[in-house]
């Protein structure tokens, strides 16, 4: 399940569930069906995510090379687990950030939320 | 020893099901949350590449295991197109569907979460993939 907001001008996708093949494609197009303003800056929150695999990297490597075609940027928070082991072994973490919190994410990137 | 097998459909809904499937005939051993969590996740990459590039329309799974002590022996089957290099398909980071947004460590993550596996593959037959972990 996804569910989207934006805080300030950031994009942020909280995902809960299982991330696999199948539901990879459904997470994609809900991330874009919740809104029709454009998508800079994005932050995946995974902390409520029950399992990932592989799919769950070119999940996120899609959506990154989206932001980053507008100049965006892309985080994650809230990883946990075998994702953590996942995302180290595929190299992610040289272009996409990860941070504690989404608040942490904010001060990252010189952002003041409120 | 105690062993099961389950055959279904290679549609990428059932990945869902083949996941919670090891792991319910798992649940009597108690395992670590650990070895839990590595073994759905090797299954899930096994059967995920037998729905994604076994078969170009319908095909079935067979995915079975057998405990013995704390050994545990699975197995992925499918009867699909076969692979025709295992050593290219083996290495980190190859796909053959880079579209798609795979990212080629579907393998990778097999061998590194499991003890041991084995593939073998016949073109136009089928892939077997094996996989041994000893529980914590
Ligand atoms: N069951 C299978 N049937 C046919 N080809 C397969 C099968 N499993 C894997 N392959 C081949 O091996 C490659 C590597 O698999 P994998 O490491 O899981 O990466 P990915 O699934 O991301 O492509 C696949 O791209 C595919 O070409
Ligand atoms: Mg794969």
């Amino acid at each position: 399940m996804v569910k989207c907001e934006y805080l300030k001008d950031v994009y942020i996708v909280k995902i809960s569930g299982d991330i696999d093949h199948y539901t990879s494609e459904i997470i994609k197009k809900e991330i874009y069906k919740n809104t029709n303003r454009y998508i800079k800056d994005m932050i995946m929150d995974l902390s409520d995510v029950d399992f990932m695999d592989s799919s769950g990297i070119g999940m996120v490597l899609g959506r990154y090379k989206e932001v980053k075609d507008k100049d965006g940027r892309l985080a994650l928070v809230g990883v946990k687990g075998n994702m953590e082991r996942i995302f180290n072994m595929s190299g992610l973490y040289k272009i996409v950030s990860k941070f504690d919190s989404i608040g942490q994410a904010f001060i990252e990137w010189g952002i003041y939320n409120e | 020893m105690n062993s099961m097998k389950i055959i279904f459909d290679a549609k990428p809904y059932n990945e869902a099901f083949a996941r919670l499937a090891i792991s319910g005939f798992l649940l009597y051993k108690d395992p670590s949350i650990n070895d839990m969590e590595d073994i759905k996740t090797a299954v899930s990459e096994a059967v995920t590449n037998s729905i994604i590039h076994a078969y170009d329309n319908e095909g079935l799974i067979e995915l079975s295991c057998e405990i013995d002590e704390n050994k545990v022996k699975i197995i992925v089957e499918d009867f699909g197109k076969g692979i025709e290099n295992i050593e290219i398909a083996r290495e980190p980071m190859y796909t053959s569907k880079p579209d798609c947004e795979r990212s080629g460590l579907g393998f990778t993550i097999m061998e590194s979460f499991m003890d041991k596996i084995e593939v073998s593959s016949i073109v136009g037959k089928g892939t077997k993939i094996i996989m041994y972990k000893d529980l914590m």
